[in-house]
């Protein structure tokens, strides 16, 4: 497993260069083995559980190993589970569409309109609101918005409100909104912050107009980093639980509350892991198609 | 104003409302888990600790609280051993199938926690770990080791590869160089990877809420408190955990900070 190590020339006899091999060997072992045996036992195996379970049965209320296609005939040809993934995967996309743009702007200004120190600071602002309880900023959400809230409050007596946010697909949106908005805006102000500069340079010089530079130079330039980031709200949103719930109502249910309620109150495991695989292989041909998108087209400019 | 002064200043004033947007909730959280009223709403209700006071007196957040520092305490220690030697390997090795290698390491934070919650359950039933802290344990460990590795890794990407064969080459073993220079050389990224695993722990719900059974841990209890009515106790939690995160988060960023400033000074 490793490149062997490097014995020295004025080695001892053969039999020491061979335990020291041995020991070399061992070494690897002990640091390369603990990562792999871990992730194999508590990631895969489960993972390929989950798999094996979509076709198992359950009889008399008992889970039994099996190798029926049932549960997967009833889910896919269920009513309520093709709304459901239809609905996920639009307001997923929506969200990463509008996360994308509307982050642009203010990953443009941090990129290039601020001082490093302001941005480094700007940089560790956006990393912590993934380290505060996403649960409890949904719940400040749901009060910002309910019909006694802040917001109704202000636009009452403007005469703009009251605006129904709460228990709406919109409610969702926001709540996936805040849950992707900080890493895209990160994600998009790293990509801005890697063209490099003498590009856009260049382009001012050659004559080239804000908007113009924008949209030919630095967009093309960031290609990936903008991918990237888009990619990955989408992947976080279409795998909330918890803004379709709590802000959404969940009415209609995201793929992830079928899950949960299948598993939690329906206690059907076979069809929650029939949605669960779906849902995995959604966001792997999502993955595909978008590092697809990010690195493919490159050769026929070139 | 100019007209680029103009642009900057529209510029600037719509990242401020993104980060408005971002950090809304989290301001709006501490700032009404000391109102007095029941509903947070404006005007303010009076500055009032009852929340708190509310919170400590309930036993099932204690518990949760609890429950949620020892899996932290215990996720924080196991990760990071993972996550240096996932890093570490990387750094040192190359052989076949390392890719697959890295990406068994690296892949579990692209998995939705909804499927990573299912799939640990069905399989924890099996073997008997669910319903168990060990069970939750398990999952944040699967779940926060690439985040160390990631810490780690950067950190060896600024040690020189010879350094470790001279290490060899004068006569000491792997071990004895892996704990003289290698765990010295990568102390800052080693702690920081502990407080930001301890904080992805901390903070993760929804394996919890799926294992845990009736261990529940702070956000399951949050999650559960969701379900109920308004009440200001939840910004009093989440106020408290925010601050502990955020101690976390502070912690890791500063020993980055100060690893890479004496990294840049190095090399000027």
């Amino acid at each position: 497993m490793s490149e062997p190590l490097p014995t020295p020339d004025t080695g001892p006899a053969p039999l020491a260069a061979t335990s020291r091999r041995a020991a070399g060997a061992r070494f690897a072992v002990f640091w390369g083995a603990p990562p792999a045996l871990w992730q194999a036992a508590f990631f895969l195996v489960p993972l390929g559980f989950l798999v094996a379970m979509t076709f198992w049965s359950v009889k008399n209320f008992r889970l039994t190993p099996d190798a029926t296609l049932a549960n997967w005939m009833f889910i896919l040809n269920a009513g309520f589970f093709r709304s459901a993934y239809v609905y996920t995967f639009w307001l997923a996309a929506l969200t990463a569409v509008i996360a994308s743009l509307a982050a642009f702007p203010a990953a443009y200004t941090l990129a290039y309109k601020v001082s490093p120190a302001t941005r480094r600071f700007m940089i560790f602002m956006l990393v912590v609101p993934f380290f505060t309880s996403y649960p409890v900023r949904i719940y400040s959400t749901q009060i910002f918005f309910s019909p006694q809230g802040i917001i109704n409050t202000v636009l009452v007596p403007l005469g703009l409100g009251p605006l129904q946010v709460l228990n709406t697909p919109t409610g969702t949106v926001v709540g996936y909104l805040v849950l992707t908005l900080p890493l895209v805006v990160l994600l998009q102000t790293f990509a801005l912050a890697n063209v490099p500069r003498i590009l856009i340079e260049a382009a001012h010089n050659l004559g080239c107009g804000r908007f113009r530079t924008i949209w030919s130079v630095i967009i093309p330039s960031a290609r990936i980093g903008l991918i990237v980031a888009g990619t990955f709200a989408f992947v976080l949103a279409f795998g909330d639980y918890v803004a379709p719930t709590y802000l959404g109502g969940s009415r209609p249910p995201t793929l992830s509350i079928l899950i949960a309620d299948q598993v939690k109150s329906g206690n059907n495991w076979p069809r929650a892991s029939v949605v669960a695989v779906m849902m995995i292989v959604t966001l792997m041909v999502v993955m595909l198609v978008m590092i697809g998108l990010a690195y493919g087209r490159r050769k026929e400019r070139a | 104003m100019s007209m680029a002064a103009l642009r900057r200043f529209l510029l600037v004033a719509y990242t401020g409302l993104v980060f408005a947007f971002i950090f809304a909730p989290i301001v709006s959280t501490i700032v009404f888990s000391f109102n007095a009223d029941r509903f947070p709403s404006l005007p303010w209700g009076g500055f009032s600790l009852q929340w708190y006071e509310a919170i400590f007196a309930d036993a099932t957040i204690q518990r949760g609280l609890v429950n949620s520092l020892v899996v932290a305490g215990v996720t924080c220690v196991i990760a990071t051993f993972l996550g240096f030697s996932a890093a570490y390997v990387d750094y040192r090795y190359r052989f076949l199938g390392k890719s697959v290698y890295l990406a068994l390491a690296a892949l579990p934070p692209t998995v939705p926690v909804v499927i990573l919650g299912v799939a640990l359950l069905t399989f924890e039933g099996r073997v008997g770990l669910s319903g168990t802290l060990q069970g939750i344990i398990v999952g944040h460990v699967v779940l926060a080791t690439p985040f160390a590795m990631a810490l780690v890794r950067m950190r060896l990407a600024d040690l020189d590869p010879d350094i470790e064969r001279a290490a060899w080459n004068l006569g000491a073993s792997p071990f004895a160089t892996m704990f003289g220079v290698i765990v010295p050389f990568c102390a800052p990224a080693i702690l920081a990877a502990l407080f930001l695993t301890a904080a992805v722990s901390f903070d993760e719900f929804m394996i919890a809420w799926f294992v845990s059974g009736v261990n529940e841990t702070l956000p399951v209890r949050v999650l559960a408190m969701l379900q109920g009515q308004v009440s200001p106790r939840i910004n009093a939690i989440g106020a408290i955990v925010f601050g502990v995160s955020i101690t976390l988060i502070v912690l890791a960023q500063v020993l980055l900070g100060r690893m890479s400033g004496r990294a840049a000074r190095k090399k000027g």
